[in-house]
């Protein structure tokens, strides 16, 4: 299976990358974006064909090295 | 007394930090030489580092009361490994800076500063891009109120200033111990400030507290 | 089928196609075509640079290696030598400046480790469009980013350098970096293979399809469609070549190694025939052992990958385990690839059936050398024209203009009436110096090296910013001074005498830190060297290098040429940069750019003839690039060097600064910066080189004269300091007083000059970072 895990910063952390991006954007004229947070994707291929195992696999791997629980939360996708 | 230098393949201030030590202030130091390499630039800085055997030495060996320092790289190696609280930031500017700043030191009671006045005045170079240092708010009135907050990024007269806090660190902190006090990240580089030809020497006080914290032990 | 196209895809003519039929007795096949069109590249083969290149003085005692191998190298006494080298890459930079200069950095660091040296220190030398002009802030960022992201991670740091701004780069950056390492003399290791039966090693990344064709795509013009060829551009892993630099420093210690060298451009290709063509050897391959990153690779590509962080190595046969150990080690894996040969042929196999076969030497030693047409260009005499007493009536008529904003008619009458008499206005010079030190090619550069660890190692003592790059050698007492240098306008208004003051400039900046100037490397950046203006560029130019570099016993050890620098048929201006590296026998002699306190003398040595041809006054002031550069005197310039030397060895001065752009006004600003606002009194004669007096002013305070320094020193120490000056042949005077905290200069008693220093100091050190200034949350 394949698990999708998307890390960004939490929300209370400000992430100037993502600022930086969002002061580009609107000096190009694309005011319209109000705001813009940056993160990491990884695709995890998985040696299990079980959703659930996969899951927790998945978690497992962003708490413990993908993801800084500090400063960033994570979203993971199974399929 | 022995200093243990930790080495990662793919680190590259250990002989700095060597030759301070063992060329400038005649001490006995030895590499801790670690096969497993970090993940520095593919990931988070320190991010795997925090998962090789040597660290839950590095571990051991703090909860036994064992000084250590964690000085810029080292420093973002004991935050992954939470034996600091608190996460670096990539620097407020999003770029690399390499200069001279000055620290105040905020306390003295640590193994690292015990050698300085409170107050004092520090001027040693840094070097880094993810030296913004961030924690959730009730964790910095923690840090605070346990004065573990041990140097701060100040203007040449010891005075908080915006302009003078290079990466954006949250309340200007460059350096935090832990609880016991005994465990000490900094992001500048002592090792760098140790002899008059390198243009300044404050980070020699930095060696010379340990040697004194170890005297009176 | 091989035909017009195809040739053309591969930057080959027909003729050497033929050429190459003759070599192999039968047509190649696209493998064989492929490695020909890489190694017959301008990039690898120099062939149109070549016949010049023989001209350069490549020799003395100093000398531990010539040109020819992967780095140069000279004696720096302790039984050591310092191995360096500089190499270009502008096209990769232009089309990805991030992955472009950090793959740059990469490579030079390469080409100086296998040598046997361990880095301690790299420059660079940058050139780019006007910072106002679309696109160059974002590939001066991406360059500058790509550079420290490399440097910083692997941990060397970045010492020193330049960065100048003109329209001419606009569409051609120009990219030099610098690498130099430290070697015990007996243990320099060479790219050699030989000793038939030996195994040939492959350690590093694996290879991947990026950079195919990275040697021809140096080696050609861009165009509108460059952006298309994007896949030819590598990536760089810092991390990998830490691990590499490292492992193979620990091989080199072993007795096990024959030759190794760097997988550069033209890859698998490149290294393994110019290593066998060094041994007089051949070296078989089979692509099929070679670690591959991407499924379905053919031949062609495996071996014209330009992948990064990759090695080759000739181990001894029977000591292959102890050279794998030593990798597994550092995480590594080496792989045996093939063996050395007798049979002076490059074989490449798959699975065992031959792929490729060609004679080393015709890739290497019987590549097309051309003696390519040359001939004067036709804008030179036009821009060499400077008509002194035009721009002087020029610059009344701009200021009667100006004039319009004083505040009452009778002011503005008075003024036009001075103007008309040619009178100096006060305030009138203030300005002009006030802009040319907010010109961002004066301007500081701290914005850029703050960006680059520049004290990892801890062995800097001159950081950037500060003169030339100093790193101590540790174990020694001594220390070494680099400085890369070039000058483009110079160079396009007089390739020769432009060529001899970037020699004589990157030399004097050495000896201003109280270094011996002994060697230097060059990388030659030039357009199409299949026009004969150009051509003339590049032969004058170098012509201008060698006797610079004889006079100056500054021999050439190694370098680079980058041609057809172009954008849709628009060249660069011709821009030779040169590295020099010198040796201070006494690391804490070194001296720095800055005033170091108050009541110290202000001594000028050499003498200023107030000449303005090719000045950044004139292009900042006057927006004109004309006239002749500056005149140099090579006994002069010598004479001032050893001075230098010998007044740093005797700790007779303070501090010592080159007068180059923005001349005289500008080199004291410079002085009095970084020194908590020191300032300093200085009084100047006339020159009188026109008509007009803000002419004669200008000349005078601005005028880029060469072989000119300001140091100063103790009161104490004037008297010694004269002696040796005169001794030597050096005009030498004192011309004022360290102190207050402004900078004043009077000309002939007449004050023209007026600027608080941090004032002149805020100009200076905005200039570039006000460009960059972003809003902070």
């Amino acid at each position: 299976m394949r698990a999708r895990v998307f890390v960004t910063l939490k929300p209370s952390v400000f992430d100037p990358q993502g600022r930086t991006i969002a002061d580009a954007l609107h000096s190009l004229g694309y005011g319209a974006v109000e705001d813009v947070r940056q993160g990491k994707y990884f695709e995890l291929d998985l040696a299990t064909s079980e959703a659930g195992q996969a899951r927790a696999l998945a978690a497992e791997v962003a708490d413990k090295v993908l993801a800084n629980p500090v400063i960033e939360s994570y979203r993971i996708e199974i399929d | 007394m022995r200093f243990g230098i930790v080495v990662f393949p793919g680190s590259n201030c250990d002989e700095d930090a060597y030759h301070a030590v063992r060329d400038v202030f005649g001490l006995d130091a030895e590499y801790l030489w670690h096969k497993d390499a970090d993940l520095k630039g593919a990931l988070r800085t320190g991010a795997m580092a925090r998962f090789s055997p040597i660290m839950s030495q590095v571990r051991a060996f703090a909860e036994q009361g064992g000084p250590v320092l964690g000085i810029c790289n080292g420093f973002q190696i004991l935050l992954e490994a939470g034996m600091l609280p608190g996460a670096m930031l990539r620097n407020r500017e999003l770029k690399y800076r390499c200069e001279h700043v000055h620290l105040r030191v905020e306390h003295t009671d640590t193994p690292f500063t015990c050698a300085a006045a409170p107050g004092h005045i520090l001027r040693i170079p840094i070097g880094h891009g993810e030296g913004n240092y961030f924690a959730a708010p009730d964790v910095l009135d923690r840090l605070e109120a346990n004065r573990q907050v041990i140097l701060r990024y100040t203007d040449p007269e010891g005075r908080l200033a915006d302009a003078w806090n290079p990466n954006g660190s949250a309340n200007a902190i460059a350096s935090v111990c832990n609880e016991s006090r005994n465990v000490v990240g900094m992001m500048p580089h002592p090792e760098r400030a140790c002899e008059p030809l390198l243009g300044g020497v404050d980070g020699r006080l930095i060696f010379e507290s340990v040697v004194t914290a170890m005297a009176i032990r | 089928m091989i035909d017009g196209p195809v040739l053309e895809r591969h930057g080959l003519t027909r003729d050497e196609y033929e050429r190459i039929v003759q070599f192999l007795g039968r047509a190649p096949n696209i493998t064989e075509l492929g490695i020909f069109s890489v190694m017959w590249s301008e990039h690898c083969s120099y062939k149109s640079s070549r016949v010049h290149l023989k001209t350069l003085p490549t020799e003395g005692p100093q000398v531990v290696q010539g040109p020819g191998e992967n780095a140069g190298a000279i004696d720096i006494g302790d039984g050591l030598a310092a191995v360096f080298k500089i190499e270009s890459h502008n096209h990769p930079s232009f089309i990805e400046p991030y992955q472009g200069a950090a793959t740059g950095v990469g490579g030079i660091i390469r080409d100086i480790f296998t040598m046997g040296a361990r880095p301690i220190a790299l420059l660079n030398s940058l050139r780019f469009g006007p910072l106002h002009g679309p696109g160059t802030r974002r590939l001066l960022e991406g360059v500058v980013a790509g550079i420290a992201g490399y440097g910083n991670s692997i941990g060397i740091p970045t010492v020193g350098g330049e960065i100048a701004f003109e329209p001419a780069y606009a569409g051609n950056p120009l990219v030099n970096v610098f690498c130099l390492g430290i070697v015990k003399r007996s243990d320099i290791v060479k790219g050699v293979a030989s000793g038939a039966g030996n195994s040939v090693y492959y350690v590093g990344a694996k290879t991947g399809r990026d950079g195919i064709h990275g040697a021809t795509m140096a080696s050609a013009e861009f165009d509108d469609k460059s952006a298309e060829k994007r896949p030819a551009v590598q990536v760089g892993d810092p991390f990998m070549e830490k691990l590499l630099l490292e492992a193979c420093l620990e091989v080199m210690k072993s007795d096990a190694l024959i030759g190794i060298q760097d997988m550069g451009a033209a890859g698998l290709t490149c290294s393994s025939t110019e290593m066998g063509s060094r041994g007089g050897a051949g070296i078989e391959i089979d692509v099929a052992q070679v670690p591959q990153r991407e499924t379905g690779m053919t031949p062609y590509e495996i071996m014209l990958s330009e992948s990064q962080e990759r090695m080759l190595l000739v181990v001894k046969r029977g000591r292959e385990a102890d050279v794998e150990r030593i990798f597994d080690k550092w995480d590594l894996h080496a792989v045996r690839v093939g063996e050395v040969t007798n049979d002076g042929m490059l074989r490449v196999k798959q699975a065992g059936s031959v792929v490729a076969e060609i004679p080393n030497r015709a890739l290497t030693d019987e590549a097309p050398v051309y003696h390519r047409a040359m001939r004067e260009p036709d804008y030179l005499h036009e821009v060499q024209r400077l008509d002194l007493d035009a721009l002087g009536s020029h610059v009344v008529a701009g200021r009667l203009r100006a004039g319009g904003a004083t505040a009452t008619r009778a002011e503005a009458r008075m003024e036009n009436a001075r103007a008309e008499a040619g009178a100096v206005q006060p305030g009138e010079s203030n300005a002009v110096l006030l802009s040319l030190l907010a010109s961002p090619t004066i301007g500081s550069k701290r914005w850029v090296y703050r960006q680059y660890d520049h004290m990892v190692r801890t062995n800097t003592i001159n950081v950037p910013g500060f003169g030339a790059g100093v790193v101590r050698i540790k174990g020694t007492s001594r220390a070494l001074a680099l400085s890369v240098d070039g000058n483009g306008r110079y160079c396009y208004l007089d390739p020769y005498r432009g060529a001899m003051l970037a020699v004589a400039e990157a030399a004097r900046n050495v000896a201003c830190a109280g270094a011996r100037p002994l060697g230097a490397t060059n990388c030659l950046n030039f357009g199409n060297p299949e026009r004969p203006a150009i051509m003339w560029q590049f032969a004058k130019a170098v012509e201008g290098i060698g006797a610079a570099c004889r006079a100056l016993n500054v021999p050439i050890t190694g370098g680079n040429v980058s041609l057809y620098n172009e954008t849709d048929g628009k060249a660069i201006y011709p821009t030779p940069v040169i590295g020099v590296v010198g040796l201070l026998e006494h690391a804490d002699r070194v001296l720095g750019r800055r005033f170091r306190r108050a009541g110290d003398e202000v001594v000028l040595l050499g003498e200023g003839h107030g000449e303005l041809g090719g000045s950044e006054y004139l292009k900042v002031e006057h927006g004109m690039v004309r006239g002749l550069p500056p005149a140099l005197n090579l006994d002069v310039e010598r004479s001032l060097q050893d001075l230098l030397v010998a007044l740093a060895a005797e700790g007779l001065i303070e501090s010592a600064h080159d007068c180059s752009d923005g001349g005289l006004a500008v080199t004291l600003a410079e002085c009095c910066f970084d020194t908590g606002a020191i300032g300093a009194d200085v009084s100047i004669s006339r020159t009188g080189i026109s008509q007009n007096e803000t002419l004669n002013t200008a000349a005078a305070l601005f005028g880029e004269s060469s072989s000119r320094v300001i140091v100063s020193a103790r009161p104490g120490q004037v008297a010694a300091i004269l002696d040796r000056a005169a001794a030597g042949n050096v005009p030498a005077r004192v011309i004022g007083r360290v102190g207050g905290d402004a900078l004043r200069i009077a000309i002939d008693g007449q004050l023209v000059i007026e600027v608080a220093i941090d004032d002149a100091e805020r100009a200076w050190t905005s200039a570039i970072e006000h460009y960059f200034a972003r809003r902070v949350a």
